[in-house]
């Protein structure tokens, strides 16, 4: 048993090292692709003047560029909308009863916010085909976004994207770990 | 016993410090198993004069020859003499040496900055020609040229199709950047397509070998692009509302069978090669994912979880009912037609473990070829006999293949990289 495997190991090591006299020959692809993000960051973008009857001229007006509002409740701590992940079990979209509060709040703040919108983004853990996952992650943002159409939030609020298992944390040792991976991202447009 | 293993040690280990060298591949090959009968050739040093430079091209033949399992290729360096053509090989040498085969070839300069490689293959027990090629190449083709010899040799003693010349694609993922990248067929000369900070999924190559469709995330979210490997264009297939992904060309090259989440769901669409002609082909409220066109283009084979769990369903390419196509094992997924139609590779889930399997289309037989646990995207080589994959070990993504047979298994990896997402292109011509 052990020998087989020693054996096999020496095997592949010669094989290793016939593959390594090889050298690098002329490239047959010329022209690779290099994408780089080249949309303007909201760090570059120039801050717009506003008209302010009341604007002292003679001196400099401080503008504060925050876009995370300080004072918001979807950023407040004690407040149900800050939770923004809901949970799935393994190949599953259901929503479950525990994450009912949350989706509630979320579609509650929707419908009393007609111009604010959110993304969901779907992902699912690392178990699986790639392409499968990306499906099961739409496919619980779809759910998501169901549950909060059916509170009153309404479609043009709601966009759905799906990460498969890109963004999953890799190689979890243990379920809990999948079970973090398996979920929607509640993103509101103006984080 | 004992005696004889550490002799066998000994040897390897020194092969391996004398080579450590010269390393240059990015891509490093294991194999493991073999066939049942192995065929013994004696591969003698092509006269390399006109190419001293380069690599020895009777190394990088043997190299393919034993990669498939099928071959042991004989030590030469004992052989007192040293043919370079049919009339001068002595037999009764080679015999001695228990080869069955013998190959002998040379490396001429031509004028114009070109080389002639010519290359005979015998059969030593009746001492007869099998085959002789003679090739006019530019010198950064004596690759090419050696894996083409390689398939020559390959096709005559085994009867199978050619193999060798051929390139793969695949995802590395390192220090957090993806890189789409082509290498040949035995790992070496690893180049870089296209690379970003964002995934990149599901490479697929065009049916001539061109071009490769991929899904990019660098919009943060899946769109399909098409680029060309020769000039680097890039062509945005499907960039519609939600996601676009899984994209599969139809046999002539003229369509992709692509995954679109217009209705929510993912469903299965066609579209042209240059965007256009975009058309619905499954209708369900289920997952309908992972296309794979048949080679005679009638048919779409995808997974669906339309049943429940995610099994394999076939379409007709221009739409309509779907029909189950497996039903053992507790899922299946990613399915991937061989050349010749006859049979299906896919990714099975039983026991929590994902592995590589083969389908038996007429017979419906399956065959598990891999040990698991997060084996995928199988894609068969050009000549339908491997099927290579993605496979994860210690906490990092590698690449492996398995003989159709299950017989012959490799492993290749690279130090560092974390790579996944193969796919086996066409042969070179």
């Amino acid at each position: 048993m052990n020998k087989s495997i020693l054996n096999k190991k020496l095997l592949a090591s010669l094989l290793v090292a016939m593959a390594l006299t090889a050298c690098k020959s002329t490239p047959m692809v010329d022209k690779p692709a290099d994408v780089q993000d080249k949309s303007p960051s909201a760090a570059t973008a120039p801050a717009q003047p506003t008209a302010d009857n009341n604007a002292d001229t003679s001196g400099i007006k401080e503008v504060t560029i925050d876009s995370k509002a300080g004072n918001s409740p979807l950023n407040d701590p004690n407040n149900i909308l800050s939770k923004r992940s809901i949970y799935f079990d393994f190949d599953k979209d259901t929503v479950k009863a525990e994450f009912r509060p949350v989706v509630e709040a979320h579609a509650k703040y929707l419908a009393e916010h007609g111009s604010a919108k959110v993304i969901l983004q779907g992902n699912a853990d690392e178990r699986g085909t790639r392409e499968y996952n990306l499906s099961l992650g739409q496919r619980r943002a779809v759910a998501v976004k169901k549950s909060l159409n059916l509170l009153s939030a309404q479609d043009k609020q709601i966009e759905t994207v799906s990460f498969g298992e890109e963004k999953a944390t890799p190689n979890c040792a243990d379920e809990a770990c999948h079970q973090a991976n398996r979920r929607v991202d509640i993103v509101y447009e103006t984080e | 016993m004992k005696t004889l293993f550490r002799l066998f040690q000994t040897t390897l280990f020194l092969a391996a410090s004398l080579t450590s060298a010269v390393a240059n591949a990015a891509l490093d090959i294991e194999i493991s198993g073999g066939g049942a009968q192995q065929i013994p050739i004696a591969i003698v040093p092509f006269d390399q004069a006109a190419a001293a430079s380069q690599d020895k091209i009777s190394d990088i033949i043997g190299a393919d020859l034993r990669r498939s399992g099928l071959f042991r290729v004989l030590e030469t360096g004992g052989v007192a003499s040293h043919p370079t053509d049919v009339a001068q090989i002595k037999y009764a040498e080679w015999a001695a040496l228990q080869a069955q085969a013998i190959t002998v070839g040379s490396i001429t300069s031509l004028p114009g900055n070109r080389l002639k490689v010519t290359f005979k293959l015998a059969d030593v027990l009746k001492q007869t020609q099998l085959a002789s090629m003679e090739y006019n190449i530019a010198p950064n083709q004596l690759r090419l040229t050696a894996h083409k010899i390689a398939d020559v040799i390959y096709q005559k003693l085994t009867g199978e199709g050619p193999i060798f010349a051929s390139r793969i694609a695949y995802i590395n993922k390192s220090k957090g950047r993806y890189s789409l990248q082509v290498a040949d067929a035995d790992g070496v000369n690893p180049q870089t397509v296209v690379s970003s900070n964002e995934p990149i999924i599901s490479p697929a190559w065009s049916p001539d070998g061109t071009k490769i469709a991929y899904v990019s995330f660098e919009k943060k979210k899946p769109i399909i692009f098409v680029q060309s490997l020769t000039t680097g264009q890039r062509l945005t297939l499907a960039n519609f509302k939600g996601n676009n992904s899984a994209p599969s060309w139809s046999p002539d090259g003229s369509k992709l069978a692509i995954v679109l989440t217009h209705s929510d769901n993912s469903q299965l669409y066609a579209i042209n090669a240059d965007g256009t002609g975009l058309r619905q082909i499954t209708k369900s409220g289920a997952i309908d994912t992972e296309p794979n066109w048949s080679p005679d283009g009638k048919w779409i084979y995808f997974t669906s979880d339309r049943g429940g769990n995610p099994q394999i369903y076939k379409v007709s390419s221009i739409g309509g009912e779907a029909q189950r196509v497996t039903f053992q094992g507790g899922q299946n997924l990613s399915p991937h037609f061989s050349p010749d139609g006859k049979s299906l590779a896919m990714i099975r889930r039983d026991g929590g473990k994902f592995t590589v399997a083969v389908q038996d289309l007429s017979s419906g037989q399956v065959q598990v070829l891999s040990e698991g646990a997060q084996d995928e995207s199988p894609s068969f080589a050009p000549n339908g006999r491997v099927i290579l994959y993605a496979t994860r070990t210690g906490g990092r993504g590698a690449l492996a293949a398995v003989s159709s047979d299950g017989r012959v298994k490799q492993r290749l990896s690279e130090s560092g990289g974390d790579i996944r997402e193969p796919s086996w292109g066409p042969l070179l011509n």
